[in-house]
């Protein structure tokens, strides 16, 4: 199979790999796939004042995963997490040129985005009981 | 040194040059039909073909009559497997065959299985061997045919045809061996090996694409076949269709080069092949042998790189041409039927290379694809989540995984 000249490029020159220590405050962690299908991404934001200031990946999966998951990082940087959420597997897929077959290494980017996100934000919500509840109790 | 390096020649071989040469001539001078029995453009070229016929015969220890002309392996593997099917229907539905066999006997056997055939898979051993007494105790009173694979075609492992053509033979039951991948590559004799029936191609040993061969045995037993494909009742009636002289041409030159060269060509695919292997393997961890360690095609290397994704692995060495297990090179998207049966992990499956060398590889090939494969997989490492959590102790196998 052909690879686009995109994918080939964020396979020779991943933007973005490595991790962040995982209890570290700001930091969201999503790990989705698994070793027996052949994908695994690790994808980690840090945020600051709702704002993502850097993004990490690490990726087991065909050039498409590791293409799809290091653009995603790229995107997540500077983006708040509203922002954030609204970033879309069809988004990769026509940034990378991703043939049908490799459509599911997009939709495992966009999982592994939310899974992170939502990670920040219930370990946010841990460290900052409930604004309702706090207002109430006040 | 030339890139690309071509180390995938379990798919397929280039033509030899000494054989395009002996070919060339029957397209155009030597042109006719060989079934032309009243003129000599038919006489010159049923010669050429008669010629090809024993020497292809004799690459295999066989008589020229028990070659029937065919358009491939695959071609071979469905006549055999039908043609037997149809011919013995009445003396039993029952054939035994192995799980790592080809697709091309494998999905013939399904088909017949659809058609109200009883059809035994026999399992294979870790190192991806069928084992004589496995296909003893498949025998029933009904089985009318044994079909096991020569070598594999992924793993290269060799199977002790002679001994099941032992156990074919004690029980009075027809033997089928699809030996395309080790027909020129390791000696190969249908009477020693008690082979009735036998499938093999010329692209897999430097002939042309697009010619095969049935070997099918004419005494003790006399095997009898239902053609599939009628006509002008070529090839003992078991196939007609005018035949390719160009393509038989070739094959028969393809077949005597192989024998004369076999014992130099073996050993010398076979060092090579431990260099790669030893190159490799010596110099990393987590990196596991997939096959026999030993009983093994000269010229096969099968490997399982821990934490890396097959596909991604081709990927970072394109230069070179080799093909992997991974899910991701097939249409089905699930890992090698054949690593899996081995008792290989759907993980180590998705993460197999293999290579296949053949009579045009050199040693500094071998010298540059070590050293390409060990900077390809250390860079995919470096960025595996899996080789990350192994690394920090964590035992992959208990992590509850998001399956999608």
């Amino acid at each position: 199979m052909a690879y686009s000249e995109k994918v080939i490029d964020h396979y020779n020159n991943p933007r973005n790999v490595g991790s962040f220590k995982k209890d570290d405050d700001g930091v969201g962690t999503g790990i989705v796939g698994a070793p027996e299908c052949g994908d695994v991404m690790k994808l980690q934001i840090k945020v600051e004042n709702e704002t993502i200031v850097d993004a990490k990946f690490k990726t087991f999966g065909c050039g498409s995963a590791i293409a799809s998951s290091s653009l995603a990082t790229e995107w997540l940087k500077g983006k708040s997490v509203e922002e954030a959420q609204k970033i879309k597997n069809t988004d990769i897929v026509e940034e990378l040129n991703l043939p049908p077959v490799k459509i599911h290494c997009s939709v495992l980017a966009e999982d592994a985005i939310k899974a992170a996100l939502g990670d920040y934000q219930k370990k946010a919500d841990e460290k900052n009981p409930k604004v309702e509840e706090a207002a109430a109790s006040s | 040194m030339k890139l690309p390096i071509y180390l995938d020649n379990h798919s397929t071989t280039p033509c030899d040059p000494r054989v395009v040469e002996v070919m060339l001539p029957y397209f155009t001078e030597k042109f006719g039909n060989s079934a032309s029995r009243n003129h000599s453009f038919g006489w010159e070229v049923e010669e050429g073909v008669e010629q090809a016929r024993k020497q292809i015969a004799h690459l295999i220890g066989a008589d020229a009559k028990e070659i029937i002309f065919t358009s491939g392996a695959t071609e071979s593997d469905n006549l055999a497997l039908q043609g037997i099917v149809a011919m013995y229907r009445e003396k039993g539905d029952h054939i035994i065959t192995s799980s790592t066999e080809h697709r091309a006997v494998i999905d013939t056997a399904k088909y017949l299985e659809k058609k109200g055939v009883t059809v035994t898979f026999l399992p294979v051993d870790k190192a991806g061997m069928v084992s004589p007494d496995d296909v003893r105790n498949a025998i029933t009173d009904k089985t009318i045919l044994i079909s096991v694979m020569l070598a594999n075609n992924e793993i290269g492992t060799i199977n002790p045809i002679a001994e099941i053509g032992k156990v074919a033979k004690e029980k009075g039951i027809i033997f089928h061996c699809d030996a395309t991948q080790g027909v020129g590559k390791i000696p190969v004799n249908v009477q020693e090996m008690g082979i009735d029936l036998m499938s093999f191609s010329a692209h897999k040993i430097y002939g042309p694409k697009g010619i095969g061969a049935l070997y099918v045995r004419r005494r003790a037993p006399r095997v009898r076949l239902e053609p599939m494909i009628y006509g002008g009742g070529h090839e003992r009636g078991m196939r007609s269709g005018t035949l390719p002289v160009p393509l038989i041409v070739g094959f028969g030159k393809a077949a005597e080069l192989c024998e004369q060269e076999m014992a130099t060509e073996s050993a010398r695919m076979a060092k090579m092949r431990d260099r790669l292997q030893e190159g490799i393997m010596g110099a990393m961890e987590e990196v596991y042998l997939n096959g026999h360690p030993t009983e093994r095609l000269p010229g096969n290397l099968n490997i399982s790189f821990a934490y890396v994704e097959g596909e991604a692995l081709l990927m970072g060495v394109k230069e070179i041409a080799l093909s992997s297990g991974s899910a991701c090179t097939s249409a089905t998207l699930e890992p090698s039927y054949v690593l899996r049966a081995l008792g290989v992990g759907s993980d180590l499956a998705h993460s197999s290379i293999r290579f296949g060398l053949g009579r045009f590889n050199t040693d500094e090939e071998i010298e540059y694809t070590i050293d390409r494969m060990l900077k390809a997989v250390t860079h995919l490492r470096e960025m595996s989540p899996l080789y990350e959590m192994a690394k920090e102790g964590i035992d992959l196998k208990n992590v509850q995984w998001a399956a999608h």
